[in-house]
């Protein structure tokens, strides 16, 4: 297969000593063995993601994607925009739309645009990285790279909020999308595909002004895998990853549970079943340390 | 307002109509058929003063400072299973966000309410850089009450700060500089432009 | 029966031949069943069979034809033979596909085959090949009572079909109650706006109409005769009766308002702002287009809507249904102020907003759309509030109580059928006529109308048509729409359940067709349903019959009058042939050609009841064949298994069982006997309406019987059953068998 290249949009939580810098190491580890070439969108800003309303407002808001999408077409003609994050994919996919089903919008932004010398024409895909391995590549092609097969490992699929609705991957349900379970089943491992908070919200940025009502929605996320004998789950949102991985000591403190439930991307069990190495896979990036995965990468 | 008065005003149509002028996707509300659906599925439901269902009702019963003085839209996740399931395919989350911001810039928005004060201290911290310095934003977060406040939720953190830290999701370094975009002041200028052709399209009101 | 002679052909096929000795069975047909010819085939259905049964009745003189095959219900077309009469021994659905295949189970179920054959042969015996009655009058013309959108609609559908129809309408213009309306409720799509009101269309199509013949003030001073020769005496305010003959009526008398004065709450009677919807609508039509203005002559700034009025409430006197336009209606009436001035506020009050129709829910968006505002609440009161009217309410969704200020008030009040004289509430042919001794009379119900009749009906059972709920007239609604229980005389529209106009013209279409059926198979004199084509009709033996009246009462349709001597007269085209009479007869004089109280005692008297000490119990199991019998069917298509003890016998329904069968069963040393008939009461699926419910009640009786027998309650039990029932039909029999293992064998054997 030729080489895919997209225009990537890595987003803060990427960035290097961000909270979501394993998943963008992850990502690079399975897009070599894929032979996916990521092209960063130059000078790409911040999607002010689905916090940003109260400062930001709608203009403002959707003229932060519109610069980024504008910068993508100069750059990068040809390629659809892919993000990993969903949050930044979920801004940039809703300002394509809205400005292409609005013409006063599209004009008000471009005027906006205008100030700092680019034009949007938003006529690009905007796309997330999951969309891309089903769709260009299937299932079967991201199998046939499997070097080491995650054999003995269940992972509960948690799908989350902004990966779901209110787009949501092409031919999966709202309230039951499968591609997370098919994926980890693509790698070796076992699914647990009547996972019952696969869409349950983790709180988002909830997470930082309202931690206790945040903390009990990830704590029903965390017993559900466990009531179904899961020993990790998996994830394609850096929120999501973050808010379920990192406040379980804090669950556990206030509810005297024992959470101990390592969180990971699916990129990462990607890269692992690829052959990577822990630290490729990002894997040292997990406070809560995947240890199957882990082993699995050492042999 | 005398209850009379109050009377002759309630289930008219004005407060609906400055609804639909100056608030995101505003035009949606009288579309709602009172299923209660969003009420239902939000995470957060049962923390909402008013649900969306009421806000909705609300905004027709006529009710602005109930509406705009509420928290309730402030509970919102952004999970977006409202708008999956409305059977109308009204755009519920972006309404709540837009119904925020319009009670934000009128000043009616609860001073204290704590996603007020984190969202708009997110926006403060990415329009600087063009992006968000999560460290800025956590260490801004922890005195949003105060400091003495601010040093207990500091020191509650800690365990967690530590643990980003030692896995490198977490570089105190970025607190000095950081990430950001090169071309910040394009940036600052396209948001400028933003608000102010936003700003100018809002429809005075009498309040 | 000198020139009866019986073929009875037993089929092999569809494994009947590997699981059944049919050796036996052709010995059995003919040593025990004396059947005349006796023959079996490989593969009865096929060409070959049916060409030899064809053979038989063609040059050795068959005229009593059994095949003992598969079920009545299975290869009916090709096992239909002309000029003689046939039945059928259900092997294969009865026995083999509800029996194991195993070696035990082996005798038992050749047992079951050997009685069936017995069976058919036996009622075949009694049977003879129906012919058309003689009573058979073609009449074309259909009469079509109420000028409204659904009699309009009626009339010219049926007249487009080619068949010449007159409207007896009693207003002085045709157009009905829709007729008052400015606008209707859209019928097309993008069901966005009001739509012209139908009906000016309507009577300019119904005037140009050469075929149609309208008769205006005019009402039915009386209605004679049965289907295809109705004759209807017309009324006229002015003038002459004339009388005419139909062959079917179509009654599309409409409804009128709840009397909105009946609810002191909502300030009617004593605010002229506080308006019905059909006055609102008046109120625009003489508008047409100008801003409407409130009785003192002010501008119309606020209106509210209030939804249910004295409808869907359990309070006395008030509706228990849903009127079904009133939501719709209330949205075009908002639409009335809106489309005119967006600043006008309009509020719609509702507890549940209900759009029906393809366009409903498109209609309710364009009202939101358009700035109606859609609150849902319970009003409690509308008072005078300075020159305005203040609207108490409860807004359920804010959970307060809470006023509205409004210059007008519009009440969604519901609709009332026109569905004439309540007969049955009058006449309660309550169950005390069963004390009626053999030789006793029950009189006809002597009524006193507190309505005015619509058909005024000279039916021994009186002038209306029967209603079945709420006022509404009874029309089959679950499973045969428009149906009345008077064959051939069908209703639509409003008067048969709440319906808008869109509704009401669809309603009309279907009733109009169903007139046209009824017409046809009169005209052949054959019934039109839901026995469709059957030509068996119901006679009673003069000399034995005691005048006692209970086969005019009990029939569900009307069909039986008396006669001047006092004995009953079958009007044949007014039969449904569910056979409810030959149930009810306690002299047994009455019958079918093909279906009468010895084609079904003699099968039971003729089956072989083992002593006591062979330990096989014997359960005759009366099935109806429209829902039981089938149900029992497919629990063989499905491999659902059942006692080998049980003996089904089909009846039409079961309003023709008559005891008699129950008494002689018991007497012959049957074990137990089950009945099965469809469900009864207001949401009955009897074919027959009645038929069910009265078999019920007369089994209800049946106790004295079995006491006078020393035989325990528990032989004799009574179901309803529907035609999804496989799995618990079959569980039924298996119960009845288990009691009587419980309460042991009868002492009835000889």
């Amino acid at each position: 297969m030729a080489k895919k290249e997209y225009s990537f949009y890595p987003g803060c939580s990427s960035q290097k000593g961000a909270s979501g810098s394993n998943y963008q190491v992850s990502v690079d580890a399975m897009c070599e063995t894929l032979d996916i070439q990521l092209n960063h969108i130059p000078d790409w800003n911040c999607c002010a993601a689905s916090i940003g309303y109260a400062g930001g407002g709608e203009l403002p808001r959707l003229a932060l994607s519109a610069r980024n999408m504008a910068l993508s077409e100069q750059a990068h003609p040809d390629q659809d925009i892919v993000a990993t994050c969903a949050a930044c994919w979920l801004a940039t996919r809703e300002t394509k739309e809205r400005l292409n089903d609005d013409e006063e919008l599209m004009k008000e932004t471009n005027e906006a645009l205008a100030a700092a010398g680019l034009e949007v024409k938003a006529n690009k895909k905007v796309r997330h990285m999951v969309e891309v391995l089903i769709e260009d590549l299937g299932y079967e092609e991201l199998g046939k790279h499997v070097k080491k097969p995650l054999e003995g490992i269940k992972i509960a699929g948690y799908v989350g909020c902004q990966t779901n609705r209110p787009f949501g991957i092409h031919g999966e349900s709202f309230e039951n999308p499968v591609y997370l379970d098919k994926l980890t089943e693509t790698m070796g491992a076992e699914s647990l595909p009547n996972y019952e908070k696969k869409v349950q919200c983790c709180g988002g940025a909830l997470a930082f002004s309202e931690p206790e009502k945040s903390q009990d929605l990830v704590k029903g996320i965390i017993e559900a895998a466990y009531d179904g004998g899961a020993d990790m789950i998996v994830t394609p949102c850096p929120v999501c990853q973050m808010n379920v991985e990192v406040y379980q000591d804090q669950i556990n403190a206030r509810h005297g549970t024992k959470f101990k439930m390592p969180v990971v991307y699916y990129s990462q069990l990607m890269a692992v079943a690829y052959g990577s190495s822990a630290k490729e896979a990002g894997l040292d990036g997990n406070i809560i340390k995947a240890k199957q995965l882990e082993d699995i990468a050492g042999k | 307002m005398s209850a009379n008065v109050q009377a002759i005003e309630s289930y008219r149509n004005s407060f609906l109509k400055e609804v639909e002028a100056n608030v995101e996707e505003g035009d949606w509300v009288k579309m709602c058929m009172q299923c209660g659906v969003c009420s239902g599925s939000c995470p957060l439901g049962p923390y909402w003063e008013h649900p969306p269902q009421e806000i909705f009702m609300l905004i027709r019963a006529g009710k602005r400072e109930e509406v705009l003085k509420s928290s309730s839209m402030w509970m919102c996740t952004s999970c977006y299973n409202c708008i999956a399931r409305c059977p109308r395919e009204l755009p519920i989350t972006h309404i709540m966000h837009g119904l925020a911001t319009y009670a934000e810039r009128l000043g009616m928005a609860p001073k204290n309410q704590p996603t007020r004060k984190f969202a708009l201290k997110f926006w403060d911290n990415l329009t600087k850089k063009g992006r968000v310095n999560e460290l800025k934003l956590g260490v801004s977060l922890y005195f949003m009450n105060g400091f003495v406040e601010g040093i207990k939720t500091a020191l509650k953190a800690m365990p967690l700060g530590m643990n980003m830290y030692k896995t490198k999701r977490l570089n105190p370094m970025e607190y000095f500089g950081g990430h950001g975009v090169k071309d910040t002041s394009g940036l600052k200028a396209i948001l400028k432009k933003a608000e102010e052709i936003e700003l100018a399209k809002l429809k005075k009101t009498d309040a | 029966m000198s020139d009866v002679k019986i073929g009875a052909y037993i089929c092999q096929g569809c494994g009947l031949g590997d699981r059944l000795d049919t050796a036996q069975l052709a010995q059995v047909a003919q040593r025990d069943a004396k059947a005349n010819v006796v023959k079996e085939h490989e593969f009865l259905c096929s060409e070959a069979g049916i060409k030899m049964i064809q053979e038989d009745i063609d040059n050795e003189g068959v005229n009593r034809v059994a095949i003992c095959a598969c079920s009545r219900r299975a290869k009916t077309e090709a096992f239909t033979f002309e000029g003689v009469a046939v039945t059928r021994a259900n092997l294969r659905e009865g026995v083999i596909w509800v029996r194991p295949d195993t070696d035990e189970a082996r005798e038992t179920t050749q047992d079951m085959a050997d009685d069936y054959v017995r069976m058919a042969v036996t009622e075949v015996k009694y049977q003879s090949p129906p012919t058309p009655n003689q009573e058979t009058s073609y009449t074309r013309d259909i009469l079509v009572v109420g000028g409204g959108v659904s009699g309009m609609t009626a009339a010219l559908e049926a007249s487009r079909a080619g068949y010449p129809v007159t409207i007896v309408e009693k207003t002085g213009a045709l157009g009905g109650h829709a007729a008052h309306a400015w606008k209707g409720i859209p019928m097309h799509a993008p069901y966005a706006d009001p739509e012209d009101n139908i009906v000016d269309e309507l009577i300019a199509k119904v005037e140009a109409d050469s075929n149609i013949t309208v008769f205006l003030n005019s009402t039915l001073s009386r209605t004679d005769g049965a289907p295809g020769r109705f004759v209807a005496h017309i009324a006229q305010e002015s003038g002459p009766v004339t009388d005419r003959k139909f062959g079917a009526i179509i009654q599309a008398s409409g409804y009128r308002d709840f009397d909105a004065n009946e609810l002191p709450e909502f300030g009617y009677a004593s605010n002229a702002n506080v308006v019905t919807q059909t006055e609102l609508d008046a109120m625009a039509k003489e508008a047409n287009g100008a801003p409407l203005k409130t009785k003192d002559g002010k501008e119309v700034k606020n209106v509210v809507f209030i939804q249910c009025v004295g409808q869907r409430s359990d309070k006395e006197g008030h509706l228990p249904y849903c009127s079904g336009h009133c939501c719709l209606t209330s949205i075009k009436q908002a639409m009335y102020f809106k489309d005119a001035n967006p600043d006008i506020d309009t509020n719609v009050i509702y507890t549940d907003l209900r759009t029906p129709g393809a366009g409903g829910e498109d209609f309710y968006r364009s009202g939101q759309r358009k700035g109606v505002t859609f609150t849902k609440g319970v009003v409690s009161e509308v008072v005078a509030e300075g020159d305005r009217l203040a609207v108490k309410f409860k807004d359920l969704i804010l959970d307060e109580d809470t006023v509205e200020i409004a210059d007008l008030v519009v009440l969604a009040t519901g609709m009332v059928p026109n569905s004439g004289v309540d007969i049955e509430a009058i006449a309660k042919p309550a169950d005390d006529e069963e004390e009626v001794d053999a030789d006793g009379e029950v009189e006809p119900p002597q009524v006193e109308l507190p309505v005015e009749s619509i058909l005024n009906l000279s039916y021994r059972q009186g002038p209306d048509l029967p209603h079945l709920k709420y006022g509404f007239n009874d029309s089959h609604f679950i499973c045969f729409p428009y149906e009345t229980r008077r064959t051939g005389i069908y209703t639509t529209g409003p008067v048969r359940r709440p319906m808008d106009a869109q509704q009401a013209m669809e309603d009309a279409t279907g009733a109009a067709l169903k007139a046209i059926q009824a017409v046809e198979n009169a005209g052949k004199g054959r019934a039109a349903h839901p026995r469709s084509g059957d030509l068996s009709f119901p006679s009673f033996r003069r000399e034995g019959c005691t005048q006692c009246k209970r086969c005019t009462v009990e029939c569900p349709f009307g069909a039986i009058d008396e006669d001047e001597e006092r004995y009953p007269q079958f009007n044949e085209a007014r039969c449904r042939r569910c056979g409810t009479c030959m149930g009810a007869c306690p002299v047994r004089v009455i019958s079918f050609e093909n279906y009468s109280v010895d084609t079904v005692g003699q099968q039971l008297k003729n089956i072989d009841i083992p002593d006591e000490f062979e330990e096989k119990p014997r359960i005759l199991v009366l099935a109806c064949e429209n829902d039981a019998y089938p149900a029992l069917d497919m629990a063989g298509m499905n491999g659902v298994e059942y006692s080998a003890f049980a003996r089904i016998i089909p009846v039409r329904c079961l309003g023709s069982v008559n005891l008699i069968w129950i008494t002689d069963a018991m007497n012959s040393g049957y074990d137990g006997v089950i009945l099965m008939g469809c469900q009864k009461g207001e949401n009955y699926q009897c074919h027959f309406v009645k038929g069910s419910e009265i078999a019920h009640i007369r089994m209800s009786k049946v106790d004295d019987t079995l006491q006078s027998l020393s035989l325990e309650p528990e032989r004799v039990a009574t179901y309803e059953i529907a035609i999804t029932d496989i799995e618990r039909a079959p569980k039924l029999i298996n119960d009845m068998a288990e009691t009587i293992e419980k309460i042991g064998m009868s002492p009835f054997k000889f």
